[in-house]
């Protein structure tokens, strides 16, 4: 053999991957903005409000109900309000302005501006809850033709769109379990549900506000749900399964049809946690794995941005025998006209008043029929694409690793652990958090308990671009480079935004925090409450 | 307070440095210490606190390593009070700082055990607000003596070897970044009880390589993980253990409690409403409605058959795992036997904590195969009111 010293041939998958990105400059916006009720002075106006047309009767309102002096609100011009609202945006990193493939296990995915306007249109937006059944046809409509639509999508038989959010819902659910095992005489018998430590700690949370004991199971050496540790849990007592798949990790449990079957034959129900349906959508069902129930987060996988804390719509799908469980009223379609159905003696009662929350529906709703099942079934694997994209070039990154099921691919996100960059430098994950937003981007650690540890949790979604993932990843590499370079630089982080960090213990401390006006003049400001 | 000699071993392949002649075989063999380097490397991140780190209450004064007397007030130079040359002078001088010296070793280069013990009642006899320690786990335990159970915030640079206490920060500026922050904030920062643990030098004797727990120290639990706040509220460590108190309150009824070492069951017995003893064996009486009645404290295993049937309530070793056979030898195989085995054992634990095991099992040690065999397998670990996590126990 001669040796031969030609330079090695670039492979096309290397001719493939981009040159490193420049990082962008960035520097937040800070605007010495006063809160908005010390802004103003009496007397000013933003609109006059037109008097009611006189053929609208009066409403008296009772005395009792009535405020003693009229509400001490600001008063100011449009242009006021504006300049203060717009002032105030600049000081955030919002859905729209950053790369939030960060705020892993919230599903940041890019909402198509039509569906705003579909919601702000006065037909969805001026909708009162009191209207009459034949005044609301539409929209009682788009919630039935939504409710098929799901129907479809997870392979249940019925659909209910009334509870509020994702951890609503799988109260919802629970409450259906309740009642099942209620009718059948088992209650008392069954007062335990089975979850993992994997899933939602929503999911613990609801069993247990529904009066159920709790059984939570931890991962076998391989990482996955421990199926012994299950085969040790079920019985008699066992009501149900509550389980989350793919899981916050990003992990698929690939023995889930196992699962169902164990609890099944112990006589208890499965109730499947969709939170991070978005990588499975058109690809699994939860029929096809034998669940008796589940849920979607409408926010998050079908168009609204998760908006911490904010507008949340969740979605229950059941199997026949659940369907007398469902919350009242139901929408029924009887070919002609819709109608709600408040007539349902099992049913576990209203999770929330009228019809759950409408403009996340019309947006859900318009999100499905734009995309189609091929639309669907793209978006998924797009988001699953994406993320093992990112996942490659993360692991790349010093400090990194990517605990519990190595080797493996993951689903539609990712919980990375920072554990040897903080071995070695005694940095945290959150203070890499904090460096991050000086590049204009941000990310998540996880839920407590930290199942990995200085975790940091990424989920790309189908909405961004190549480019956008390798900026990202740059940004993170650019900042493991300084935290082993010059560590006071992420230590003191961040530079370039409006506010500096924030005092955690303040948070936990009912004497500081002020989540009104009233309580920041009490106790901030030192003022007398009004 | 510097142990200059920790960790001398380390890099020589000695392990830890307890006794004489070991640290003279590992300067033989071109070990360099390193204690002094990490203490001032920890000490530097004290230097901020001279100009005041802002809006924290009584922030400014300070004694670097160990806060002077009536530390607390603001703007005032920082005062470390500490013992001479290579024990902490050294290292404070190095770091920027002044220091006070208030012991002096009878010979620099040949320091003790003894010089530890003495420094550390010096300085402590100051009144400081935080005692930090540089060295591994032989110079925690000394510290443990040297307190003798007087209340002092203590904190560790980890300089040796092994360290298995939970008293240290993860590197040495880790260390002073926690240390400064308790300095800063005093009065809103919570101290948390921490183990010192050892290699066990008796079964190191006899071939096995076991540690075991001597005590526990308060350290600053600085919440540098700052929690994201996600699912609105997450249950604290008060919270969860006031949970987990009432299962096992409601799992016994009305009967005996025999409670293993540990600060998660000590803080059970303080929800219950006993205080028991922090590294013994106490056995409560538990009367419904009624708070619990200590009836033996620091019971040795004769006493715990003669106590009658019990329940027995444990907690695992953080970090480590270690349920039993470790630092809770008087529940011995005969003791659970007795009791009734796996029926009457209540494993107690946070779910955090279960959770930083990072999926490694529970352990156990028992001594008698038999009883191992029989309590290994999935087990029930009390986790709050109601809850439960199933977790492997293996030997």
């Amino acid at each position: 053999m001669t040796a031969h010293h030609a330079p090695a041939p670039v492979s096309p998958e290397d001719a493939r991957i981009a040159p490193k990105p420049r990082l962008r400059r960035f520097q937040q916006a800070s605007w010495d903005e006063k809160l908005i009720f010390e802004l103003g002075s009496p007397g000013e106006r933003g609109v006059l409000v037109p008097a009611p047309d006189p053929s609208i009767a009066p409403v008296e309102i009772p005395p009792t109900l009535r405020r003693a002096a009229p509400p001490a609100l600001p008063e100011m011009s449009q242009q006021q309000v504006l300049r203060h609202y717009l002032r105030l945006s600049q000081e955030n990193l919002g859905a729209d302005l950053n790369i939030d493939v960060g705020q892993g296990t919230c599903t940041m995915k890019y909402s198509p501006k039509v569906n705003d306007q579909f919601v702000r249109d006065p037909r969805i937006a001026a909708l009162h809850p009191l209207q009459d059944e034949d005044t609301v046809q539409g929209v009682l409509g788009i919630i039935h033709s939504l409710e098929l639509l799901l129907k479809e999508i997870s392979g249940m038989d019925r659909v209910s769109l009334q509870p509020a959010a994702g951890s609503a819902a799988i109260y919802t659910n629970v409450a259906m379990i309740r009642a099942y095992f209620a009718a059948r005489g088992e209650l008392e018998q069954r007062d335990e549900v089975i979850t993992t430590i994997f899933s939602h700690p929503s999911n613990a949370a609801c069993a247990k506000t529904a009066g159920f004991k709790v059984i939570t199971l931890h991962p076998d050496a391989d990482g996955y749900p421990d199926i012994e540790a299950l085969k040790a849990a079920v019985g008699p007592r066992t009501a149900a399964l509550l389980i989350t798949n793919p899981e916050d990790t990003g992990i698929y449990n690939p023995r889930i049809e196992e699962f169902v079957r164990i609890v099944h034959e112990a006589g208890g129900l499965c109730s499947y946690d969709q939170a991070n349906a978005n990588g499975i959508l058109g690809i699994t069902r939860a029929r096809e794995a034998g669940f008796d129930l589940c849920h979607f987060n409408l926010h998050k996988t079908f168009s609204t941005p998760h908006a911490c804390g904010g507008p949340a719509a969740g979605a229950c799908a059941v199997r026949e025998e659940l369907a007398p469980y469902l919350p009242r009223p139901t929408v029924e379609f009887d070919g002609e006209r819709y109608r709600l159905d408040d007539d349902r003696p099992e049913s576990i009662g209203k999770m929330r008043p009228f019809y759950g929350v409408v403009p996340n529906l019309v947006r859900a709703y318009a999100w499905i029929m734009s995309l189609g099942a091929e639309g669907l079934r793209s978006a998924a694997e797009t988001a699953v694409l994406n993320n093992n994209y990112l996942l490659h070039k993360v692991r790349q990154i010093p400090g990194v690793s990517v605990p519990y099921a190595q080797g493996r691919p993951r689903v539609e996100q990712v919980r990375y652990s920072w554990q040897k960059l903080h071995e070695d430098t005694g940095l945290h994950s959150e203070d890499i958090g904090l460096r991050a937003a000086d590049f204009g981007t941000h990310y998540w650690t996880s839920h407590h308990p930290y199942l990995v540890p200085e975790p940091m949790t990424l989920e790309p979604t189908e909405s961004y671009t190549r480019d956008d993932l390798d900026e990202y990843a740059a940004i993170l590499a650019e900042i493991a480079r300084e935290a082993y370079e010059s560590p006071d630089t992420v230590r003191t982080a961040p530079h370039r935004s409006t506010i500096h960090r924030v005092r955690p213990e303040t948070l936990d401390d009912p004497a500081t925090w002020a989540v009104s006006w009233r309580a920041y003049r009490r106790k901030i400001l030192g003022g007398a409450a009004r | 307070m510097v142990n200059p000699v920790a960790g001398l071993g380390g890099r020589v392949g000695l392990g830890g440095t307890d006794g004489q002649e070991r640290r003279h075989r590992a300067l033989a063999l071109g070990a360099r210490p390193l204690a002094g380097e990490r203490a001032a490397a920890a000490l530097r991140e004290l230097r901020e606190l001279r100009a005041g780190p802002g809006a924290g209450a009584g922030a400014g004064a300070l004694g670097g390593a160990v806060a002077g007397p009536g530390g607390g007030r603001p703007g005032a130079e920082p005062e470390v009070v500490t013992a001479a040359g290579a024990m902490g002078a050294d290292s404070v001088a190095a770091a920027g700082l002044t220091a006070r010296v208030v012991y002096a070793p009878g010979a620099e280069d040949e320091t003790s055990a003894e010089d530890t013990l003495a420094a550390v009642r010096a300085v402590v006899a100051e009144g400081v607000d935080l005692l930090l320690l540089a060295g591994g786990d032989g110079t925690a335990r000394d510290v443990l003596t040297a307190l003798g159970g007087a209340h002092c915030p203590v904190l560790g640079v980890p300089t040796g070897v092994k360290m298995h206490s939970a008293v240290f920060g993860v590197s040495p500026r880790a260390a002073g970044e926690v240390a400064a922050a308790w300095l800063a904030r005093s009065g809103s920062v919570r101290l948390r009880d921490a183990e010192v643990m050892d290699r066990d030098e008796d079964e190191l004797r006899a071939g096995r390589v076991a540690s075991r727990l001597y005590g526990w120290l308060p350290v600053p639990d600085v919440p540098v993980r700052v929690q994201q706040r996600k699912t609105g509220s997450t249950a604290g460590a008060p919270e969860a253990v006031g949970g987990i108190a009432a299962e096992v309150a409601e799992r016994v009824g009305d009967g005996l409690l025999a409670l293993g070492p540990g600060s998660t069951t000590r803080a059970v017995a303080a929800a219950l409403g006993a205080d028991v003893s922090l590294t013994g064996v106490d056995v409560l009486a538990l009367r419904p409605g009624r708070p619990a009645e200590v009836v033996l404290r620091d019971a040795g295993e004769d006493a715990l058959l003669a106590a009658g049937p019990c329940w027995i309530a444990l907690s695992p070793i953080g970090g480590q795992g270690f349920l039993l056979g470790r630092g809770n030898q008087q529940i011995s195989p005969r003791v659970l036997r007795a009791a009734g085995g796996r029926e009457r054992l209540l494993v107690v634990c946070t779910e955090q904590k279960l959770a930083s095991l990072g999926g490694r099992p529970l352990l156990l040690d028992t001594g008698d195969e038999a009883l191992d065999a029989e309590l290994a397998g999935h087990l029930p670990v009390i986790t709050g009111r109601r809850r439960t996590s199933l977790y492997r126990l293996t030997t």
